[in-house]
């Protein structure tokens, strides 16, 4: 018996029931379809936040104040004799460290830009020319800070894509003035879109230099942080045990606990968050890779119902000739045609899902995961087929055309 | 002796001997079936049923044999013996010189469908499929080519006279029409005994004589044939009448040469057309 004939039978076998065949196929379907949809959001969830980190630049370590940066460690800190503030010293003595490429100071305040009638508020950073190639950002048009702009404190800034957007609209910013805080600015680059990172936008900012920031915003006060450049990503690390010991010496620290200030390594950031996703995305798998466990399991009991309710087409069929092993082949072709069809949608259905942006995260399929579910389905139709299909070969004719 | 080989020798010998339904003519005296001291007997210790208890029986070439009894008589038992649906608990059964019990499932599949063709009670066709479908059943277990198949299951029907019913499902045919589509789907693959259980019990008086005719035709045309029944009326058709009680044959009547037409057709009554195949 050819199985081409197998196939027509199993068919056959299928159109007698199409709810049911149809009900079977889409719990496979929604298996298949949901192991590719979640494992891609976790795929792309980890691909955001790769993306978001890579921006802050993986060379880059970020000093805080801890005063600054931590409530409570400034109501602790306020017995101590000083603690004292990060200056333009520490950074200057930061930029001699072996190792480092720039130490950038920072001061940030948020402030209200206006130009004609719109208005954006925005964190404006004083700094140096060095902080954006530290932390990444190239400029779109325009041209970056100077080194002269900086000793001469002139009112010039660098705003990010999407500041220039709500201010500018389409028109071109770069040779307008802005207003901050009553003090006009010009405008004279305007930053590359870096997108969202989905914790903020790195694209609502502007850059002005340092002395211009102090002179005419927050006045000479201390830093807010100091943006650290390693030359290479090797040299993260000791980077950042020099800074501790530089800036231990310079404020005179004996031990770590008195330490007031802290370092954000962009690396370890980067490897904790990997691994997290890699979880998020292991768990979504697995909840899928269950669902479709269940799938498998609606297939044999389907299978059982059918077997049993052709029990007497199996006796008949018994009767008429048809030795056991085609018996099995045309009912696991039927429990492997539902896992299949159904596996084929899922995939479909699977790949419409990652067209949408899902909780703010846009899903990555994975082709991996594609092949995997596809090919699950199809084992599951040989597994969850085989024990019905194996009762229906065994059936011994003369029980079998009994059945009423 | 190998499994195997039982086998290929039967199927050497059914085909290089006469072929019973071709000629009919030669080599009467071989059986078609042989039964030798068959007993079955059902569950162990105290519950064992005795259903069978020792039946010796040949049935020959072109022979017209209707089976009676009471209902658990062993009749049905003696059927599925014979069908090979079954084997026997001690004896022998030999069905075309092939003894069926060194034969495995597989084995005992292609004999049935080789050998015999079954005609039920309850018809047993498929719901769902054809006429025609359901009659080429057999044929695509034995490996025929899709056309061959459409070719032969078309000429089983027209023997029957359902030939402008093929496209049918059973659902829409009469009782005595589908039990006629059984009958085609029977002889389809020309086998050495047509064995029919109770054909006519579902069936109507009219329909039944009919159902009848179409078996006394094949008969005349070379089949053998095997009636079980408990029809007083039914078993007239037959050329030799077997009574089975209590397991055990109680009566063998012969009352028609084995090569001589069935008794029915030998009437000027039976003025019908001839079936031919």
């Amino acid at each position: 018996m050819s199985p081409g004939q197998v196939l027509r039978f199993a068919l056959a076998g299928l159109a007698s029931n199409k709810l049911r065949s149809a009900l079977t196929c889409l719990g496979i379907l929604i298996g298949v379809g949901s192991v590719i949809l979640l494992v891609a959001v976790g795929n792309g969830s980890s691909q955001a936040i790769q993306a978001s980190l890579n921006q802050l630049g993986t060379n880059s370590l970020t000093v805080l104040h801890e005063a600054s940066g931590s409530f409570l460690a400034a109501g602790s800190a306020s017995g101590a004799q000083s603690t004292q503030d990060l200056t333009l010293t520490d950074a200057q003595d930061l930029s001699q460290a072996s190792g480092v490429e720039s130490a950038s100071p920072v001061v940030s305040t948020s402030q209200s830009l206006t130009y004609g009638g719109n208005s954006a508020t925005t964190s404006i950073e004083g700094t140096y020319p060095s902080y954006f190639q530290a932390s990444d950002s190239p400029i779109a048009s325009g041209r970056y800070l100077s080194n002269s702009d900086v000793t001469s404190a002139r009112k010039v800034l660098v705003i990010g894509a999407t500041t220039a957007t709500d201010l500018f609209g389409t028109g071109n910013p770069v040779g307008q003035n802005v207003d901050v805080a009553g003090v006009p600015f010009t405008v004279i680059g305007v930053l590359k879109a870096k997108g969202s990172s989905g914790l903020q936008s790195a694209d609502t900012t502007a850059i002005a230099p340092l002395t211009t920031v102090q002179e005419a915003l927050t006045g000479y006060g201390s830093l807010n942080d100091i943006l650290v450049e390693a030359q290479t990503p090797a040299l993260v690390n000791s980077v950042e045990s020099e800074i501790t010991a530089i800036l231990d010496k310079a404020e005179d620290v004996t031990s770590s606990t008195q330490a007031n200030f802290e370092i954000l390594n962009q690396s370890q950031l980067l490897t904790a968050s990997t691994s997290t996703s890699h979880t998020f995305t292991v768990l979504l798998g697995a909840v899928a890779a269950i669902s479709l466990l269940v799938g498998g399991i609606g297939i044999t009991n389907i299978m059982l119902v059918t077997v049993t309710e052709r029990t007497r087409e199996i006796g008949i069929r018994k009767a008429i000739g048809a030795p056991p092993g085609v018996i099995l082949a045309q009912f696991l072709a039927e429990a492997t045609l539902l896992s299949l069809i159904g596996g084929a949608l899922g995939v479909i259905g699977g790949l419409i899902g990652t067209r949408f942006t899902i909780v703010g995260v846009k899903p990555v399929a994975v082709p991996a995961s594609i092949a995997l579910a596809f090919g699950v389905s199809l084992l599951i139709g040989l597994f969850f087929g085989g024990y019905p299909a194996n009762r229906a070969a065994n059936m011994r004719p003369v029980e079998a055309l009994r059945y009423e | 002796m190998k499994r195997g080989s039982g086998m290929k020798r039967g199927r050497a010998a059914g085909r290089s001997g006469t072929g019973p339904a071709e000629t009919g003519l030669t080599d009467t005296s071989r059986p078609v079936i042989r039964l030798v001291s068959v007993t079955k007997t059902y569950g162990t210790g105290d519950a064992t049923v005795h259903a069978l208890r020792g039946v010796s029986l040949d049935v020959v070439t072109r022979d017209y044999v209707a089976i009676m009894g009471a209902s658990g008589s062993g009749k049905s038992t003696l059927m599925n013996i014979i069908g090979c649906l079954d084997i026997p608990t001690e004896g022998r059964f030999f069905i075309d010189d092939i003894d069926s019990a060194v034969l495995d499932e597989r084995q005992l599949a292609l004999v049935r469908n080789r050998k015999i063709g079954f005609v039920f009670q309850s018809f047993n066709l498929i719901p769902r499929m054809s006429a025609q479908e359901n009659v080429a059943l057999p044929l695509s277990y034995s490996g025929v080519k899709t056309a061959e198949r459409k070719r032969r299951s078309e000429a089983a029907l027209a023997l029957v006279g359902l030939q402008d019913r093929m496209r049918h499902n059973p659902s829409q045919l009469s009782g005595g029409q589908q039990q006629r589509v059984a009958v085609a789907r029977a002889l389809v693959t020309t086998p050495s005994l047509i064995l029919a259980d109770e054909p006519t019990g579902n069936l109507d008086t009219m329909a039944s004589r009919d159902l009848m005719h179409v078996f006394d035709q094949l008969n005349a045309a070379g089949r053998t044939v095997v009636l079980i029944t408990h029809e007083r009326d039914v078993a007239s058709h037959a050329k030799r009448v077997i009574h089975v009680q209590d397991g055990m044959i109680v009566a063998d009547d012969r009352r028609t040469d084995p090569l001589d037409l069935p008794p029915m057709l030998r009437r000027p009554a039976a003025g019908q057309p001839m079936v031919s195949g």
